[in-house]
């Protein structure tokens, strides 16, 4: 029952390799399941616009399962960010349905994008970008200053540390979280092999889907808190 | 399994050893998150206990509290992790 870590199958791989000056660049696993979240998620934008915009006055069929996701998404940041949501729904409700699909796409045998850490990083950027953006639009440079300072200048290093710590541990939560999932069901199908029928559907359906939903739902939740956190003036 | 020719005294199979052990006590952060989610999903069951309209929001509370207390637990499992798969103390 030895078997060493190159059987089991949830280290990021690349596929094929070019060069550009002296860097070899490798597409991976990562870039190709991302590839296909992406094509899915266009596919299925457009069949959604379609259906919203033929139908008549009662919605049927496709049309009502467009509109209860719209209606779910809005929905949630309409109670969490109260008046700041209208601009925020639409990178809102992408992100998440984005971080969703690449969460439950290890159902379908990918290898979920966003136990990359290349993939969750620049969406803990995004976050921290958009958070440092209203900060200065809404409390101006003289505000920031003072938040930074907040009890007493020389907390500075400290206030600065924990606005960067933002995007690091958002990112990471996700990341950790559905790499956990990807090792432990590959831990299963590489080590229990033999009497591996059936059963890891549970496992699956824990892993996959509910671990899934609640790390979509709570990135997309820490990140409407943050940014409305920044957004208030006292 | 070369324990004498390359005259280096710590070699690769000594490190891969002492990672391993090292990645078994860094999953020892998983006690962390264990009883503090414990703690929270217990006061969130008092909490619908004494006000079952409420469930809705306290659920909601309760699983972004998790998931912030998650984090500590899930840094071990990513120096485990590193320790076991990326082998960043190995010489070569």
């Amino acid at each position: 029952m030895l078997l060493s870590s190159d059987d089991l199958g949830f280290m990021i791989e690349g596929v094929f390799s070019f060069k550009i000056g002296d860097h070899t660049l490798w597409i991976t696993t990562s870039h190709i399941c991302l590839l296909i979240v992406f094509l899915v998620l266009v596919i299925f934008s457009f069949f959604a616009k379609a259906a919203l915009t033929k139908g008549g006055e009662v919605p049927s069929g496709f049309r009502n399962i467009v509109e209860m996701i719209v209606e779910m998404l809005d929905g949630m940041v309409d109670n969490t960010m109260g008046k700041f949501a209208p601009s925020f729904r639409n990178y809102i409700g992408t992100i998440f349905i984005f971080i969703l699909f690449s969460n439950i796409s290890g159902l379908l045998g990918l290898r979920p994008p966003t136990a990359d850490y290349g993939v969750t990083f620049p969406l803990g950027i995004l976050t921290f970008t958009i958070v440092t953006i209203q900060k200065f639009r809404y409390q101006k440079v003289s505000g920031v200053i003072k938040g930074l300072c907040d009890p007493w200048p020389f907390w500075l290093p400290i206030n600065l540390i924990g606005d960067f710590a933002v995007p690091i541990s958002l990112s990471l939560r996700l990341f950790a979280n559905v790499l956990s999932g990807t090792v432990m069901m590959a831990l299963v199908y590489g080590l229990l092999k033999v009497i591996a029928y059936a059963w890891p559907a549970v496992l699956h359906v824990y892993f996959d889907m509910f671990s899934g939903a609640i790390q979509t739902y709570v990135f997309c939740m820490l990140t409407m808190t943050y940014i409305s956190s920044a957004m208030e003036t006292e | 399994m070369n324990f004498t020719g390359s005259g280096e005294m710590f070699n690769d199979a000594f490190i891969l050893g002492c990672s391993a052990i090292g990645a078994g006590l860094a999953v020892i952060a998983g006690i962390g998150p264990g009883v503090g989610q414990g703690i929270a999903a217990g006061h969130a069951a008092a909490a619908v206990g004494r006000n079952p309209g409420a469930k809705g929001d306290v659920t909601g509370t309760m699983l972004l509290g998790q998931a912030v207390a998650e984090t500590t637990g899930l840094y071990g499992l990513l120096v485990a992790m590193l320790l076991m798969f990326v082998h960043p103390f190995k010489t070569n």
